[in-house]
């Protein structure tokens, strides 16, 4: 049972040239077009004050663009705060608080055009410094900065006049815009060249009115948003509602109308309950096991092999994911991705295989330990028990360890052999590789080392004909999946629920929850 | 979506519930009688119903959690089918999230929390009615001692206690015995602390000390038995409240590993069931409860035989 | 006997605030690890820590907090840097509110249910108030709070989030809040109204019952009037107990009811590291611990006239 998500098919289907000379040039009416708004569905309608029960958020949440790191924050950021780019629901780049932007051939001298016009909600106007400064906050040694390595690669930055930057790369990058969306990277007012932590200023579409980490936040709708086909609702009042039966509950008695994060154990019967409806995404969300392939057994890419072929993926995508998601294929690049490999073997349960690639280790059994606890993902201990059950058919003993999930990513993560991860996914592939499996970068969580990889990567960036780089992606794709440290058995939907009065797009952003993170200014009441 | 069950219906299962309740626990009664020999079968012939309803239940579990491998129909951890398939007579209480036998679970989920209940309670109530009887009697800078540390491991919520405890020795099943024991120890100690202070003063007592009892005697002899009541009767609770903590802290990753079962633990995973009216969570929380009222209906004997009440 | 055990207190506080400390330093992982969580790098860490001082030995972080403390000035949070006041006094106020809410309705339910009980004991009154109590707490509470949701709130009575304005009338506040006090007099009521049962049944069979009885006293009044009062020692105990847990224990429900009150905030902030709100949230707990505590004393030692003229 697959279920169909309501974007099939995200691919970031921009030609490389519309993206490089701007995309946001374009301009609103192409893009609505393109969307297939407008026609099939009744005009958005301006309106109401939208309740969003949300299942993260804490009391120790800030501000600060450097400690986001949950739903919550990021929707709420998102809402209040312009970016230089926007990921389409489709999954292509567009402008955002830069209006176009141009590149030097050799994709190392970025130069972006802010819009016209935008002004943060204190009236204060939208200034390359600003741009500066909230790069910035995210650069340097002093940084705290969650996103620090995701702008590492900028070597200078620098203003041409008040609407124009220039960001200078160490080296070549023309996935570099994709970058500037990430939701750490929020344009905030700044003075003397620092950004303020502690205001909720932003130039988004919605103005905070009110906030207490952990509990609420409520905003009403900025008059003075540029974009006119955006943030139809009049106001939106945010809830923290960390327990899942709370949630539908607070959706089934109709004290809220969106929640994020349904259990998908109990979805089914949600789903009957009168006036709701389930909306799923499959975007670049996964769920992975990680070995350190540096010490044994994992070690030897023939025990890799025998645990990839150990698992069965389809039976974790039913009972797991209760069938919110697809099956992976032990590589990061989901099908929503560009350049996905869809021509790639698909890896099976196959317990003779297994068997035979721990002959090939010159091993008859196999035991070894699975770090897993719901922090991790909320399924991961029960993924883990499902592993282990098929896993012993092939000879192979998995001790489940469920870790607390307090400190999980400190204690746990890249410290223990093999343990549980979540990954959110990046839109580009060199994104998500340069994160996560490039040699050497910090959250390199299976300590991977591929010479060939490696090599493919700096390749593929600066790489122009389209048709070289999918076949150098589609290569990489193998490599990781064949000897990857990662069994990165699915691809997990991003399922939320809303009353019928709630009217979404055509195409929802499967990108991040909630639209892309973008619910609030995208969606609107009947 | 189901809405939750009529009310009359439910008070026709409650009816029935209660008429087999009786009627199996008068049947258990009387065999008891015949089997026990004649002094003890005297006892239980005059045992309110309640309490042979109690320790029938009780046997129940203690013979679920010895043989469970021999009655379960399916390994503990075995994944037999699709998940929430239904009530059938292959899978008697259907399965669970992951497709494992729930009947199965429940079995092993006896003697998984049983035991570790029992042994739990037993290791609060050895150490704090211990040390409660003994700070009563003694007094002075032991009681001082004893009183203030009590204190302060009270003031801390016991639920964040447990956590940062158990985040800092690890999770394994006997850590987590120690600390809910410890938690729990300083409840008994403070009721067995002021049940017994309330004895020490009497006349009797006093008269003990003349006689140079030693401190042995007095605490087993003198106090303990004037005391026993309300200990008892907070065993019976306690019991239950260990199952409750287990749950808790399953809530916050820190219970009983996986993939054995645990009753809290099941509620915990299929809770949000209920809220859609399936009554799929009500099994293992019912195991729960009904364990604890069997518990407390001869706890509840006891105390009655223990105060020397006659009717 | 009071100032000294005000002094006692003051010096527990102080031992907490020490264990505290101590424990959350032992735990793995700090503030800058945790905030920053899966993306956290060995550089960005040490950046966040030397912005915070936490790369500043353990004892002089201590002092420093101790220093502003004794002086009335608890700090910020570390986390989002706003004042540990503004943080906490919301809170406090709301979960202050809901304990008392709790209380009043628990209160005087367990104490009338116990004297119920033991007055009519082995009744079928009493028999079944055991089994419904006692199946209440069988239950974990976030269980308890899904089925009253189940019928309360589905069904359109009371709302399912305990949502309060801050300018809310009492009225409305009381009926927000209602199914979370409810859950909670559920969860507390078994705990004080067996014990209430026992204390007094341990007592009928004294001599001086026996001879009120004699005299020809209905049994009513022999409870009331010559039970009651030397059974209120470990009753008191009991209902400090509980009052406290109402206070410092009831993360879950707020949870489950969105309820935003000290207990999540100080959860938050332990799985965050946050030592400046956990350390203040400790000690409010503390404080209420020890405060209720010692009103439960000195009542209990004012019942008992023995204990007031100790020889």
């Amino acid at each position: 049972m697959t279920q169909t998500p309501t974007t099939k098919d995200g691919f970031l289907q921009l030609s490389r040239r519309g993206m490089l000379q701007g995309a946001g040039a374009l301009g609103g009416a192409a893009l609505m077009g393109s969307l297939g708004l407008g026609s099939a569905r009744a005009a958005p309608k301006k309106g109401g004050t939208m309740r969003l029960a949300m299942g993260h958020g804490s009391t120790s949440d800030s501000y600060d663009p450097a400690t986001w790191d949950q739903a919550f924050v990021q929707v709420f950021a998102t809402a209040r705060n312009g970016y230089l780019t926007e990921i389409a629901a489709d999954g292509s780049l567009i402008g955002e608080v830069a209006e176009s932007w141009d590149v030097s051939p050799d994709a190392k001298v970025w130069t972006f055009k802010l819009r016209k016009g935008v002004t943060f909600h204190s009236g204060k106007s939208v200034m390359a410094e600003d741009v500066i400064a909230s790069l910035n906050h995210h650069r340097g040694e002093d940084t705290k900065s969650a996103a620090k390595p995701i702008v590492a690669a900028i070597k200078e930055m620098r203003s041409d006049g008040d609407d124009t930057v220039v960001i200078t790369l160490d080296a070549g990058n023309s996935d570099f815009p994709f970058i500037l969306s990430d939701y750490h990277l929020a344009i905030l007012p700044s003075s003397g060249g620092k950004i303020d932590t502690t205001s909720g200023d932003g130039c988004g579409a919605y103005a905070v009115q009110s906030y207490e980490p952990g509990v609420r936040a409520s905003m009403t709708r900025n008059p003075n948003y540029w974009k006119s086909d955006r943030a139809h609702f009049d106001g939106v009042e945010m809830l923290t509602v960390i327990d899942p039966a709370a949630r539908q509950n607070a959706l089934v008695t109709g004290e809220v109308d969106v929640i994020d994060r349904v259990d998908t154990n109990t979805a089914h019967l949600l789903k009957r309950a009168p006036g709701i409806k389930i909306l799923a995404t499959t975007g670049t969300q996964h769920y992975t096991f990680a070995m350190d392939t540096r010490v044994a057994p994992f070690k030897d890419n023939n025990v890799r092999m025998a645990l990839k072929y150990a698992i069965d993926r389809q039976e974790l995508v039913d009972k797991v994911l209760n069938g919110y998601g697809e099956i992976g294929n032990d590589h990061p690049i989901s099908r929503s991705n560009r350049y996905h490999a869809a021509d790639l073997e698909q890896h099976v349960y196959d317990p003779d295989k297994a068997k035979h690639y721990l002959n090939q280790a010159g091993l008859d059994s196999l035991e070894v330990s699975l770090s897993a606890a719901d922090a991790a993902y909320s399924g991961a201990v029960d993924a883990a028990v499902l592993y282990a059950e098929r896993a012993a058919k092939a000879g192979i003993t998995i001790n489940v360890v469920r870790e607390p999930n307090d400190g999980y990513w400190s204690n746990v993560w890249m410290k223990k052999p093999w343990s549980a991860v979540y990954w959110g996914g990046r839109p580009t592939e060199d994104w998500m590789f340069t994160t996560a499996y490039a040699s050497g970068v910090a959250w390199n969580d299976t300590f991977w080392e591929n010479e060939r990889f490696n090599k493919l990567l700096v390749e593929a960036r600066s790489e122009l004909d389209d048709t070289k780089r999918r076949a150098i992606y589609e290569e990489m794709q193998g490599l990781v999946s064949n000897d990857g440290g990662a069994v990165i058995p699915m691809f997990a939907s991003y399922v939320m629920a809303h009353t019928d009065k709630i009217m979404t797009p055509e195409t929802v952003g499967p990108q991040w929850t909630l639209d892309g993170f973008r619910a609030i200014e995208r969606w609107w009441f009947a | 979506m189901n809405g939750p069950t009529p009310f009359w219906l439910s008070a026709v299962y409650v009816a029935l519930v209660f008429a087999c309740a009786v009627g199996l626990a008068a049947g258990f009664r009387a065999l008891l009688a015949l089997a026990a020999p004649a002094g003890l079968a005297r006892t239980l012939r005059t045992a309110p119903l309640t309490a042979s309803f109690g320790l029938l239940v009780i046997l129940v579990y203690v013979i679920a959690a010895l043989f469970a491998p021999l009655i379960a129909p399916f390994g503990e951890r075995e994944v037999v089918g699709g998940q929430f398939l239904p009530w059938d007579s292959v899978h008697l209480l259907g399965t669970d999230n992951l497709g494992r036998d729930m009947f199965t679970r429940l079995l092993y989920g006896a003697r998984n929390t049983v035991g570790v209940a029992f042994i739990t309670t037993g290791l609060a109530f050895s150490a704090g009615a211990v040390l409660g009887l003994l700070a009563a009697v003694v007094g002075g800078w032991l009681d001082q001692l004893l009183s203030r540390t009590v204190d302060v491991l009270m003031a801390i919520p016991a639920l964040i206690f447990a956590l940062l405890l158990l985040t800092i020795l690890g999770t394994s099943v006997v850590n987590m015995i120690l600390v809910i024991a410890l938690i729990d120890s300083t409840r008994v100690f403070r009721l067995a602390r002021a049940v017994a202070m309330n004895i020490v003063v009497m006349d009797y007592i006093e008269a003990a000390r003349l006689r140079g009892e030693g401190l042995y005697h007095l605490i087993l002899r003198e106090i303990l038995p004037n005391a026993a009541a309300p200990l008892v009767a907070e065993f019976g609770l306690r019991f239950c409240f260990v199952f409750l903590s287990i749950s808790a802290l399953s809530f916050l990753g820190l219970g009983m590993q996986p993939p054995t079962a645990d009753w809290g633990s099941m509620v915990r995973e299929n809770a949000t069931l209920i809220t859609f009216g399936d009554v799929t969570p009500l099994l293992p929380a019912g195991a729960i409860a009904l364990l604890t009222v069997a518990v407390n209906f001869v706890v509840d004997w006891m105390l009655h035989r223990a105060s020397g009440l006659k009717e | 006997m009071v100032a000294r055990r005000l002094g006692l207190g003051v010096l527990t506080l102080f031992v907490i605030s020490l264990l505290i400390f101590g424990a959350v330093e032992l735990l793995p992982g700090d503030l800058a690890q945790e905030i920053l969580g899966q993306s956290a790098t060995e550089e960005t860490v040490a950046a966040f820590r030397r912005e915070l001082g936490l790369d500043l030995p353990a004892y002089q972080r201590y002092l420093a907090w101790l220093g502003g403390v004794v002086q009335g000035d608890f700090g910020t949070s570390l986390a989002n840097g706003r004042p540990i006041a503004d943080l906490i006094g919301v809170r406090l106020g709301n979960t202050l509110f809901l304990a008392l809410y709790a209380a009043v309705i628990a209160v005087p339910l367990a104490l009338m249910l116990g004297i119920l009980a033991a007055l009519y004991r082995n009744s079928l009154f009493d028999r079944a108030i055991n089994v419904v109590t006692l199946t209440s707490i069988s239950f974990p509470e976030f269980f308890v709070a899904y089925i009253l949701i189940v019928y309360l709130s589905q069904t359109g009575f009371f709302p399912s989030i305990a949502r309060i304005d801050p300018d809310a009338g009492l009225g409305e506040k009381l009926y927000r809040t209602f199914l979370p006090a409810l859950t909670l007099t559920l969860v507390v009521t078994a705990h004080m109204m067996r014990m209430t049962r026992a204390a007094i049944i341990n007592l009928l069979a004294s001599p001086y019952i026996e001879m009120a009885r004699l005299k020809g006293l209905s049994p009513a009044r022999v409870i009331l009037k010559h039970a009651l009062p030397n059974a209120l020692a470990p009753i008191i105990n009991v209902v400090a107990l509980n009052l406290a847990y109402l206070i410092t224990g009831v993360v879950v429900v707020e949870v489950v009811f969105v309820y935003p009150g000290l207990g999540q905030l100080m959860v938050d902030s332990v799985s965050k590291r946050d030592i400046t709100v956990v350390q203040a949230a400790a000690l409010i707990f503390a404080c209420a611990y020890v405060l209720l505590n010692l009103l439960a004393d000195v009542l209990s030692t004012l019942s008992n006239p023995r204990l007031v003229h100790k020889r």
